[in-house]
């Protein structure tokens, strides 16, 4: 029966305890919903052919409705609307109130990806891992404009606000792999906004993050710079593309190829003549590529709209010059060769 | 019963086309753009309306088109957001908001209470020129700077983006002027301007529901002003009012947004209820089966409408206890409108119904408000609407209310009281085809959003994964049923106005006031001060022609 009107209805896998509940109260909610405005429109049909003028200048009687059905048409819906509120009010408590045993996980939203940061020290971006049958509470918070998250086969959702942190649990009931979507609407690329939620096992989470502490140790001796998410290997232009892959720069610049996207494209773009919204030429120096990461609006190169979002903040000053490095390795006659790089 | 109701079949050469009317009392365009009249002031608020719905209409195929695969198809995604910020914005403020209340019922309401006018004219034709230019700004804005916010506008996105908002804004702001000032004067018409014989509760249920309408138009307009220039005054000059980095709140704008915009949804369907009233007692030619039922719950919807904002905010970080209070106070919008759902199906009861246009329209009203209302209900059901709020099953319900009911409700209207207003019949064979085509083409295109939005799609997504995809086709194929049966409507329609079959005064054999006066009325409505001594939507035994309303003076 479950499964059934699951399908007829569409939904998504149910992969939390949360999502059974939510479900059942759906299919009631929603069966009587089309039963009653099936049950309107028929009647009106049915009505219609029983009264159907037969005459020109038919008269009628004068009908009025009697107490008990006033009575009725008020007392019966709001009795219905009070069990489907009571319901639904009794597990929306429940969802913004999270166990106190539950693990949490600091979630940050912001143009366009997702970032998931675990007291323990591993922080990932766009990928959450959290253990089955165990109840997991996200903190989450935005770093520019309103995000939502979501996640369809949990049935959870959560604004991540600027400023705030909002919260919300699940116990995850199957292991897999589910899709995040952002909800809220966030400018250009909030369509693309996705992440994934992977399901492991208790025993295979608890594994994986002794891995991560593990990585994360040895990392720190290597990075110079403690805020990058993504640890320095190989050169520095190498090291520039994993910033720039993910800090989500290449959703919008192409490098292998010198066609626009939403940005301009990356290949010889360093020291080429740009030529500028309000009519200026510069040339596409160090300088210039820094100033565009940093306040993206002030020099807008011509035929694109200023929708980049502002590292300011974002990016380390040596994560910055990484990106200057990786576009300055891309030339149209070596881009083969950098693109290379992928392979480590 | 003698007394034919229309006199074509005994009248071999048909009711005479009056010879003097509104419509020809200075056929200059300076005797349109300087008149005072209440109707041609309501003609001209239809015309806008129209062009409105199409071009509102059109962004909507864009966007339906757009959805068609799920990668990039016609459009990129700036241009994507930017047209459906074009759909939101020219759909609400510019076709739902001022259509019935605005257009039908500056031509009604006077006409409905016996009056020669609304209470101030000038206002009036001032409240269309404010409509007007606030209208053109915000189109302007849009076109030029591109606003990619969303109808919502929600902060911070709105006061960070890097479109140029501020004339968009502005022009919503000086629209508000035009709903204020239209509510204000139809509030002190109905209260000063009722004939004799017209009691409070001998008002046609019309009147009834534009006046709550106007209360919400007159108390919740002015918030949106105040947020609309808060939103541009950061936007410009950077105020921090919903900037935490500067002590300002994130959520502040949503709850001053929202204390508008859901009274807002109220101004945009209680006036088709009250179409649906009006039309429903014509084609069942039966007295409204309880009728201070259906007029104090439009009074009830436009009150605890003011309090239901805070259900748009369940997953922004509101409290349980917030929601809870929100959740409940939402029901009951639910039970007015399921009162009046009763009422409108017991006046079938014992009818004599004709099937014609606007019948077909009012059914498809009853089965998309019951369905979308209730579907609202749903969401306001708190856990429920964790997964689907800001889903496409939010865009469904909301159009289901929005489309299905408004848009019934204004073409029953169209339908019904073309007649009336222009003195000639639509066909009514192409009319009971069109309402077919829309009413399939409107189920064909938003169930599978229903659907759609089970499945966990957001709205306002201009690329989806694949697994969206048969949803979305499905949607865009009804989408075009829909368009089709408005471009029936709009070429039958103009052709109707000058080669119509002439109509007579009352060629529904309504009991509706506004049947009373000659169609098309003349400028003055009523040659003397009419003396009204049965109710407005009274059937029962009495012969048209004794029904008809005795004269004064």
């Amino acid at each position: 029966m479950n499964e059934l009107m699951r399908r007829l209805l569409f939904l998504p896998e149910q992969a939390s305890t949360f999502a059974y509940d939510v479900d059942h109260l759906h299919y009631f909610v929603i069966i009587v919903t089309m039963v009653s405005s099936l049950g309107v429109g028929m009647t009106a049909i049915a009505f219609f052919w029983k009264y159907r003028r037969r005459r020109e200048n038919q008269a009628t009687p004068f009908v009025a409705p009697t107490a008990v059905f006033e009575v009725l048409v008020i007392s019966v819906p709001l009795f219905l609307f009070l069990v489907w509120f009571a319901i639904g009010f009794r597990d929306f408590v429940k969802l913004s109130s999270p166990p106190p045993e539950a693990m949490d996980v600091y979630v940050q939203g912001k143009q366009w990806m997702w970032k998931f940061s675990y007291p323990e020290g591993p922080n990932s971006l766009g990928v959450l891992h959290v253990p089955a049958n165990r109840p997991v509470r996200l903190l989450i918070t935005s770093r520019d404009v309103i995000h939502s998250v979501f996640i369809p086969a949990f049935r959870v959702k959560m604004d991540a606000l600027p400023g705030r942190y909002t919260e919300i649990w699940f116990t995850a009931t199957k292991t897999g792999r589910y899709q995040i979507l952002c909800t809220e609407y966030c400018g250009a690329q909030h369509s693309k906004m996705w992440g994934e939620v992977v399901v492991l096992a208790p025993e295979a989470f608890d594994e994986w993050i002794k891995e991560q502490q593990r990585g994360l140790v040895s990392r720190q001796d290597v990075l110079a710079d403690e805020t990058s998410q993504v640890s320095q290997q190989g050169s520095l232009a190498q090291w520039g593309k994993q910033v720039a892959v993910a800090q989500g720069c290449l959703r919008c610049h192409n490098v292998d190829s010198r066609e626009p996207a939403n940005g301009p494209s990356w290949v010889d773009l360093y020291q080429q003549p740009t030529k500028l919204t309000d009519g200026r030429e510069i040339i596409a120096d160090e300088a210039y590529l820094t100033e565009s990461m940093m306040e993206p609006t002030v020099k807008v190169v011509a035929g694109y709209q200023p929708i980049m979002p502002n590292y300011q903040g974002k990016l380390s000053g040596a994560e910055a010059a990484a990106i200057v490095e990786f576009i300055k390795s891309l030339r149209s006659d070596r881009t083969v060769q950098a693109m290379g790089g992928e392979d480590q | 019963m003698t007394a034919p109701i229309t006199t074509t079949d005994t009248a071999p050469a048909g009711p005479a086309f009056p010879k003097k009317h509104y419509l020809n009392d200075g056929t200059t365009i300076r005797s349109w753009l300087l008149t005072h009249d209440h109707k041609r002031i309501g003609v001209m608020y239809l015309i806008s309306a129209i062009i409105a719905l199409f071009l509102g209409g059109i962004f909507a195929m864009v966007l339906r088109l757009e959805l068609l695969t799920p990668g990039p198809t016609i459009i990129e995604a700036l241009t994507y957001n930017r047209m459906f910020t074009l759909h939101g914005l020219v759909m609400i403020f510019m076709f739902m908001i001022p259509a019935i209340p605005s257009g039908f019922g500056n031509f009604f309401l006077p006409i409905m209470l016996g009056a020669k006018d609304v209470a101030f004219p000038k206002w009036n034709l001032a409240s269309y020129y404010i409509y007007l230019a606030g209208s053109s700004l915000m189109l302007w804005g849009l076109i030029t700077g591109g606003a990619d916010t969303g109808w919502t506008f929600y902060a911070p996105y709105s006061t960070t983006t890097t479109t140029n908002i501020t004339p968009v804004l502005l022009g919503v702001f000086i629209i508000g002027f035009s709903s204020i000032l239209t509510g204000l004067n139809f509030i002190v018409t109905i209260h000063t301007l009722r004939a004799p014989g017209v009691t409070w509760f001998k008002m046609p249920l019309f009147v009834w529901a534009v006046y709550a309408t106007s209360i919400i138009q007159v108390l919740a307009t002015p918030v949106l002003g105040l947020t609309t220039l808060l939103v541009s005054a950061e936007h410009a000059f950077g105020f921090g009012f919903f900037d935490p980095a500067r002590g300002g709140d994130p959520i502040l704008f949503q709850h001053l947004f929202w204390f508008y915009s859901h009274p807002a949804v109220y101004i945009m369907v209680l006036p088709a209820m009250g179409v649906q009233s009006e039309v429903i007692c014509a084609v069942a030619r039966k007295n409204i089966f309880g009728y201070k039922m259906i007029a104090m719950s439009s009074l009830g919807i436009a009150f605890v409408g003011f309090f239901a904002w805070g259900h748009h905010l369940f997953t922004s970080g509101q409290s349980a206890f917030d929601a809870g209070a929100f959740a409940a106070i939402s029901m009951l919008v639910g039970v007015f409108t399921a009162i009046k759902v009763f009422n409108w199906v017991g006046t079938l009861y014992k009818g004599a119904i004709a099937f014609t246009a606007p019948f077909a329209y009012i059914c498809g009203f009853l089965f998309f408000l019951v369905f979308g209302g209730m579907t609202g209900v749903a969401l306001a059901t708190v856990s429920l609407d964790v997964h689907w709020q800001d889903t496409y099953f939010v865009v469904a319900h909301f159009h289901f209310i929005m489309v299905g009911a408004v848009i019934m409700g204004f073409l029953a209207a169209l339908h019904y009281w073309f007649p009336k207003m222009f003195g000639r019949k639509y066909p009514e064979n192409w009319g009971l085809l069109a309402a077919g085509l829309i009413v399939l083409g409107f189920n064909a295109t938003f169930i599978p959003q229903f659907l759609l939005g089970n499945a966990g799609m957001p709205r306002r997504y201009y690329e989806y994964p694949d697994r969206f995809a048969a949803l979305n086709v499905a949607s865009t194929a009804g989408a075009s049923l829909l368009a089709f049966g408005f471009i029936i409507i709009a070429i039958y329609l103009a052709i109707s106005l000058k080669y119509g079959e002439v109509a007579g005064r009352n060629p529904w054999g309504s009991r509706g006031y506004e049947w009373d006066v000659p169609s098309p009325p003349p400028t003055e409505n009523f040659d003397a001060v009419p003396v009204f001594t049965r109710g407005p939507h009274e059937y029962q035994d009495v012969p048209e022609e004794l029904a008809r309303v005795s004269h004064a003076i």
